[in-house]
């Protein structure tokens, strides 16, 4: 999540959920915590009964809305209207946290004088490059104001030579490097001595350019975008402001109601911008809450399997000339000089001793040239597009459906039917794994050429691991029973294929195979696991995953553990070493296995301290709330009494409080960094913000690709043109793949009127992999919906529970029509506009199925992060079926999961249910 | 024999039990509990996973869970049925290419077959250069998908072994969707 | 780990309850039928016949439990519903949209103890400024999406109890209203008399079943499974006259907060109607909920039924004397 990323330092959620019973007033945006984290949204509920105050910004009344004490409703796409417009009124009113900003933040920063914002181009940023339709931040001049050393705080109007940086020019065209690598934070080298002015009157400080750049967003402005009224947005505002200080703190929830838009890193960074003029960061109830969906996607993005990012948030090696392919530069590009990032090197290294073990030595760069380069957009969409042209031969699903779930997936079908072999992990016959014979709009099976291979996955009960959930907490799962029949874990899967490949390429010299058959793979138990009730497991090959856990906290390899007889465990990441004498499978999560037979993912252990910091590890270094050095004054002190979380200790000479100090423990508040300071030396003792390369919250922030303030554009499908920039419909900076199945209605047009947004229900799950095979929830929301509005539905004739078609330029489905005054046609630029929201859960597999809303969407992608924009699109609806779609079930009701009595079980404990009914 | 018994407490004492009635208690005696995490999404509730004679019998909320406190959503509380359930595939299926119908295969068959498709592909594309002469050293032709519903460790075994080992470029999970 | 759900696993099955004398010796008798031992035609009828006078000795009175339910805190979601399934593993009621707001459950029934219900109350100005309930509120009230689990309400005074004529429904010891599959004759003179429409007999098993409160659970210590699931904890169980306390305060806060109209249904008996020791928190009329404004207990028509009866019997029996004799030559 860049949009954290940019702003803070860390692409996660800043504080943890509970702490949300801690908040006065909590903003709900692009989030429907109530329906799609229903138990995490029993911590804001708490907090609304000692009397907070809970917002909600949608536009729809959901669930969530019953319950807040305000809702407003605004048209899908204008968030970062509403949110700039926040931005512009608590400068315009003076209601920003004066000590907060001034210390914490980049706001006094002076930027380069060739930078030219929004407001003196009509819409852009200085430096785009038309050509490839992307901002080239150098040429823009984004970064920071050249510094002169001895004359730093002073006026810089001068002119700034051009300063060479070895990073930029070498990031390849259309790869994005920000997807999920934190190193990539400036243009600009020196941050750490850029000239600074603490009266923020210099014009081109941050802080004058951000009030420049928002002067627009008024709460007019903000009325006619978004199509609510001044006074519902001045409300939300005043909230907000009252809701913030010293005494008082207010959280942003967010989920893919943000993160699902071509714009969608921008909105998360408006809403940075937002909790850092208002003082919330790194304080108890305030931060920003990232919620969610997967139960360990926050570790998938860790670990990481993504294209563009290894473990630990270190970028994927992209392509290089000769001369700057090697180990060396790869840590020159990536390392900061300043800030914790300065350790890089110490990551890099220890990963790869991780993965190649002996075999990684300082002659062979610890093999770096065996991991693979980037060359090109390998993420979901780019690689289905290039799949459905025919160019991927074959593919693994673990636990994923993109033929049901993915972004048109209609395309993503396509896909799969051009490959020659497919692997799908699962528990139930999805959509990607029938594709190929019940899939409505697809050739027959004679047609299509794909081999497909079915492995049945244990289900979560039936494997142990850990999960990381939307709050960094790293939890371990036990394994409660074996799974049944030829059912096997994932792990078992890919660590078996893993030895046969091995075995195939067994003798190979040639270099290209070095890498495969120096990959460190032992993870066999050392004896036969047992089952919890002491009986042996009857699965053989199962890898140990707490030994693949200790693999990822990281080992001391030049001293032997007597306890063990194996390398030493590291405590955590501040032991590593960049000299190969350390490993560590992913640098974030250092700490979690700290000793043996101290698993800490599996720690259960309760405490008087409401913050329970042994219950479950939390990266990084079991930190809690992220920055909490900022809930403490530049003194140390806390801010507040009632709001106190983390303090200077001077008797002790350390920070301590509740949480974590997620800072250098005896770095004294007044510490000042020497010039030349280097690491974190250089982060003086008033910077919370520890991962940025100068300690501070970037309310500026130019390692984004589309811009270094947020700027509202309309989704790349509007009915609207950009109201706040005319000559800018759309982010500039959008990627499209143009093709046959993923055509766009580009310019507003009659043909497709209405606005379209997806949304997730509590009773279902994504696609319905794991919700549409269960009979409990289905009877709960048994078929595809579509909810629109009284209007809309007389102004086409669609009658409440009767049938409607919703039809984009990618597909077409059938629904049936939920015609409620939940939804409200919305005024914008004063025209009529409709909305209409589509659940995403049904599609043609399962024991019940429907019109699938992801067959609507289209394959468009935000310049940093390559997600879709699932949550505004235009379409056309209309009463009525689809002629000869009628889908019927692929798994015949099954009303009970068994009928089996309990084993061991007498008659009188055996579940009432099946005593009456089934026998 | 005419009261009006709307305000009068009742007399427990001499209902009729009947027998199955009075030995009734909960199925939980005598079990093996586990401590699980919910696999739907990302809030981490704690789940309490209860067993008999190797087989699943009950899961509900971890009371202890400082995030959950106990509780679970619907999803959380249909976890059972991901487990139990008569449409969960236990065989490993296969599809022929242009077929139009599954067949029952075993374990060792696929991983076989599975590992030989991989070696196929991988050793016809693998590029150690492109054409401007830069290092690649990957493999473009193969990908993976998926990650955030299953578990870290498995997560981390993916990358090792398809990026790190193979030379896999596309390894992608559901973080960007 | 102190927690009940962990110490339970420690706990062996219960045997055989202590019976009363006869109940022993009619036990004996039909021992073969209640052990599954070789069966032959005779045992099994005689078995069937005697098994329900086969009764125990009642159990110690404990404190009475009932279910306080929340409504303004309740956010639909539906885990009381998929808990209670899961827990007494009773089989889903297929699958039909109802249209009706997010209610595809629609009723409570013999497989369906707990039913979510959603009632939308929008009004037609096109305003987007909501004032949800439990709130400060200075809009429109009828702004709002209410949603209210619901259950078997568990009355002191049962009618569904008192019109059993089989002794098949039973007030546990926790003062529970608790059918008894094994002795239900699926007679459904309860589903008759429930003024809530809570009971209906089962097609599959031809007995009458509706919440039981978790009994099993309760008897080893466990709180009821939708009320343990509940995220938002809009079910409260508990002892009854702790859980009226907590309702009345609740009720006093929220009149504080500018919501006025929130009362509790069913705490105190009415005129008509006993107490339930299952009672909600709601903010608009009973019957906006589906429920009875008024809920009338039928052993009150009992009396004067009665006593029509009789007089009407008397009468009759007057008429023909007087037909007899004075029509007599």
């Amino acid at each position: 999540m860049p949009g954290l990323g940019a702003s803070f330092g860390r692409g996660a959620a800043t504080n943890y959920q509970q702490d949300m019973a801690n908040s006065d007033c909590i903003l709900f945006m692009g989030s429907n915590m109530a329906e799609a984290q229903p138990v995490g949204f029993r911590w804001p509920m708490e907090g609304k009964l000692k009397g907070a105050t809970l917002i909600h910004v949608d536009p729809r009344f959901t669930r969530m809305s019953a319950v807040c004490d305000l809702y407003v409703g605004i048209r899908s796409g204008s968030d970062i209207a509403f949110l700039g417009g926040l931005v512009n009124y608590v400068l315009t009113n003076d209601r920003w946290f004066h000590e907060y900003v001034l210390a914490y933040t980049n706001a006094s920063t002076i930027i380069d004088e060739g930078f030219r914002d929004t407001e003196d181009l009509a819409g852009m940023f200085s430096g785009f490059d038309q050509q490839h339709d992307s901002y080239d931040s150098k040429k823009g001049h984004w970064g920071y104001e050249e510094s002169r050393p001895g004359n730093a705080e002073q006026d810089g109007s001068k002119h700034t030579p051009e300063v060479e940086s070895a990073k930029d020019p070498h990031v390849p065209q259309g790869y994005s490097r920000m997807g999920s690598s934190e190193p990539y934070t400036s243009p600009y080298e020196d941050i750490i001595n850029a000239p600074r002015d603490p009266t923020l009157q210099h014009p081109r400080c941050v802080m004058q350019i951000l009030r420049r750049h928002f002067a627009r967003y008024t709460p007019e402005a903000v009325s006619q975008v978004c199509g609510c009224k001044p006074e519902e947005f001045i409300r939300v505002a005043e909230l907000l402001c009252t809701n913030s200080g010293r005494e008082r703190t207010t959280c942003i929830a967010y989920a893919l109601g943000w993160t699902q838009h071509t714009t969608g890193v921008q909105i998360i960074r408006t809403a940075g911008i937002l909790q850092l003029l208002l003082g919330n960061m790194g304080r108890p109830g305030g931060g920003i809450m990232a919620l969610r969906g997967h139960s360990t996607i926050q570790g998938a993005t860790d670990i990481a399997t993504l294209y563009d990012s290894l473990p630990g948030y270190l970028p994927q090696p992209a392509v290089h000339d000769p001369e700057h392919e090697d180990l060396s530069w790869y840590i020159e590009y990536g390392r900061m000089p300043t800030g914790y990032w300065a350790n890089f090197s110490k990551f890099i290294v220890s990963l790869l001793k991780a993965w190649y073990g002996d075999a990684a030595t300082p002659d062979n760069d610890f093999g770096f040239s065996w991991v693979p380069r980037v060359d090109g957009d390998y993420s979901q969409l780019a690689y289905f597009d290039r799949m459905s042209k025919g160019g991927v031969k074959g593919y693994f699903l673990a636990g994923q459906n993109p033929g049901g779930g993915g972004p048109n997936a209609g395309l993503h079908r396509a896909g799969l039917r051009n490959l020659e072999w497919l692997v799908v992990l699962d528990w139930f016959e999805t959509e990607s794994a029938v594709f190929w014979k019940n899939d409505p709009n697809a050739p027959p099976p004679s047609e299509i050429g794909t081999e497909v291979f079915f492995i049945p996955a244990a289900a979560a009960q039936e494997k142990e691991g850990s999960l990381t959930q939307t709050q960094r907490l790293i939890q371990w799962h036990k394994k409660a029973i074996d799974p049944s029949g030829d059912c096997r874990s994932d792990a078992w899967f890919f660590y078996n294929l893993g030895k046969r490949l091995k075995q195939l390429y067994a003798g190979s010299t040639d270099p290209r195979d070095q890498g495969l058959l120096n990959l460190t793979w032992d993870y066999d138990f050392d004896e036969q696991p047992r089952l919890p009730d002491g009986t042996l497991s009857r699965i053989e090959g199962e890898p140990d995953l707490e030994k693949v856990l200790m693999e990822i906290n990281g080992h001391r390899l030049n001293e032997i553990d007597p306890r063990t007889g194996e390398p030493h465990l590291v405590s955590g990441y501040s032991e590593l070493k960049d000299d190969g004498t350390t490993a560590c499978g992913c640098w974030v999560y250092s700490g979690v296995f700290p000793e043996p037979g101290r698993n800490r993912a599996d720690e259960r252990k309760l405490s008087d301290n409401p913050i329970q910091p042994e219950w479950g590890f939390a990266w990084p270094n079991n930190v809690r709330v992220l920055y909490n050095r900022a809930s403490a004054d530049p003194e140390g002190r806390p801010w507040s009494e009632r709001k106190k979380l983390v303090w200077w200790d001077s008797e002790k000479r350390s920070w301590v409080g509740l949480d974590k100090p997620d800072f250098e423990l005896t770095k004294p508040p007044d510490y000042q960094p020497p010039l030349g300071a280097t690491g974190m030396d250089a982060i003086a003792g008033t910077h919370p913000f520890i991962t940025k390369a100068d300690g501070l919250g970037w309310l500026y922030s130019p390692g984004i690709k589309d811009g270094p303030l947020p700027t509202h554009y309309e989704p790349v499908e509007s009915p609207f043109g950009n109201l706040l920039y005319p000559k800018h419909s759309t982010n500039p900076t959008v990627r499209l793949f143009p093709g046959p199945l993923n055509h766009i209605a580009h310019m507003p047009t009659a043909e497709y009127p209405v606005v379209a947004t997806t949304f997730r229900l509590t009773e279902h799950y994504l696609s319905g992999p794991m919700s549409r095979f269960n009979s409990w929830l289905n009877e709960l929301q048994p078929e595809m919906f579509a909810e629109l509005s009284f209007e809309l539905a007389a102004e086409r004739g669609i009658v409440h529970g009767g049938w409607m078609t919703i039809h984009t330029p990618r597909g077409q489905i059938e629904a049936r029509a939920m015609v409620t005054r939940r939804l409200r046609p919305f005024v914008v630029e004063g025209r009529v506009v409709h909305q209409i929201g589509l659940p995403f859960h049904w599609a043609f597999a399962g024991e019940v199925v429907g019109g699938n809303a992801n067959d609507l969407t289209a394959l468009v992608a935000d310049p940093n992060v390559s997600m879709h924009e699932s949550k505004a699109f235009t379409c056309q609806v209309q009463a009525g079926r689809l002629e000869g779609q009628a889908l019927h079930p692929t798994a015949p009701t099954a009303h009970w999961p068994t009928l089996d009595p309990i084993p061991d079980t007498p008659a009188s404990a055996q579940p009432e249910g099946r005593i009456g009914h089934g026998k | 024999m005419f009261r009006f018994p709307l305000t009068k407490k009742p007399q427990t004492s001499r209902k009729p039990f009947s027998v199955e009635t009075l030995a009734k208690n909960s199925r939980l005696r005598g079990a093996n509990v586990t401590q699980g995490i919910c696999p739907y999404c990302a809030v981490g509730c704690g789940q309490l996973i209860y067993s008999k004679g190797g087989e699943l019998i009950d899961i509900e909320g971890d009371p202890d869970s400082p995030i959950s406190t106990g509780h679970l959503c619907p999803k959380g509380a249909n976890a059972y049925q991901l487990s139990v359930n008569s449409h969960r595939v236990r065989d490993v299926l296969y599809r022929a290419p242009y077929s139009d119908q599954w067949e029952t295969k075993t374990l060792e068959w696929a991983l076989d077959q599975i590992a030989q498709r991989v070696k196929t592909t991988r050793d016809a594309d693998f590029a150690t250069r492109d054409e401007q002469g830069r290092l690649l050293n990957s493999v473009r032709s193969i990908g993976s998908l998926g990650g955030a519903t299953i578990d870290n460790e498995e997560n981390y075994l993916i990358k090792k072994l398809l990026g790190g080992g193979l030379g896999v470029v596309s390894i992608e999970n559901q973080a960007r969707i | 780990m102190a927690s009940r759900e962990h110490e339970l696993s420690a706990l062996p099955q219960t045997s055989d309850p202590p019976r009363g004398r006869l109940s022993q010796l009619l036990a004996r008798l039909i021992s073969p039928y209640l052990h599954g031992e070789p069966r032959g035609p005779v045992p099994e009828v005689l078995g069937r016949l005697i098994y329900p006078f086969v009764r125990g000795e009642a159990p110690k009175p404990q404190q009475a439990t009932g279910f306080y339910t929340d409504t303004t805190v309740c956010i639909g979601c539906k885990a009381c519903e998929v808990a209670c399934k899961q827990w007494n593993q009773l089989p889903s009621d297929g699958f039909n949209w109802s249209g009706n707001s997010y209610d595809n459950t629609n009723e409570l029934s013999a497989t369906t103890w707990r039913h979510v219900k959603f009632i939308e109350q929008f009004s037609e100005q096109t305003s987007n400024v909501l004032a949800p309930m439990g709130t400060v509120s200075d809009e429109s009230p009828l702004n709002r999406w209410l949603m209210m689990s619901d259950h078997c309400k568990h009355c002191l005074a049962a009618p569904c109890h008192q019109a059993c004529p089989t002794g098949a429904i039973i007030q546990n010891e926790f003062e529970n209203v608790y059918i008894q599959a094994d002795i239900c004759n699926g007679c459904s003179s309860c589903i008759a008399a429930c003024p809530f429409g809570v009971i209906t007999r089962s097609e599959m098993g031809g007995h009458s079943h509706k919440c039981t409160l978790c009994y099993d659970r309760q008897r080893d210590g466990l709180e009821p499974a939708c009320a343990k699931a509940c995220p938002t904890q809009s079910i409260h169980f508990g002892p009854v006259e702790e859980l009226r306390e907590q309702a009345s305060k609740r009720v006093d806060q929220l009149h504080e907060r500018g919501v006025p109209q929130a009362y509790l249904y069913g705490d105190v008996p009415s005129e008509t109607y006993s107490a339930m020791h299952s009672f909600y928190l709601l903010v608009d009329r009973p019957s906006v909920y589906g429920l009875p404004d008024a809920p009338f207990n039928p052993w009150l028509h009992m009396m004067g039924d009665y006593v029509r009866s009789v007089a009407g019997g008397l009468v009759a029996i007057a008429v023909l004397l007087v037909v007899v004799f004075l029509l007599k030559p």
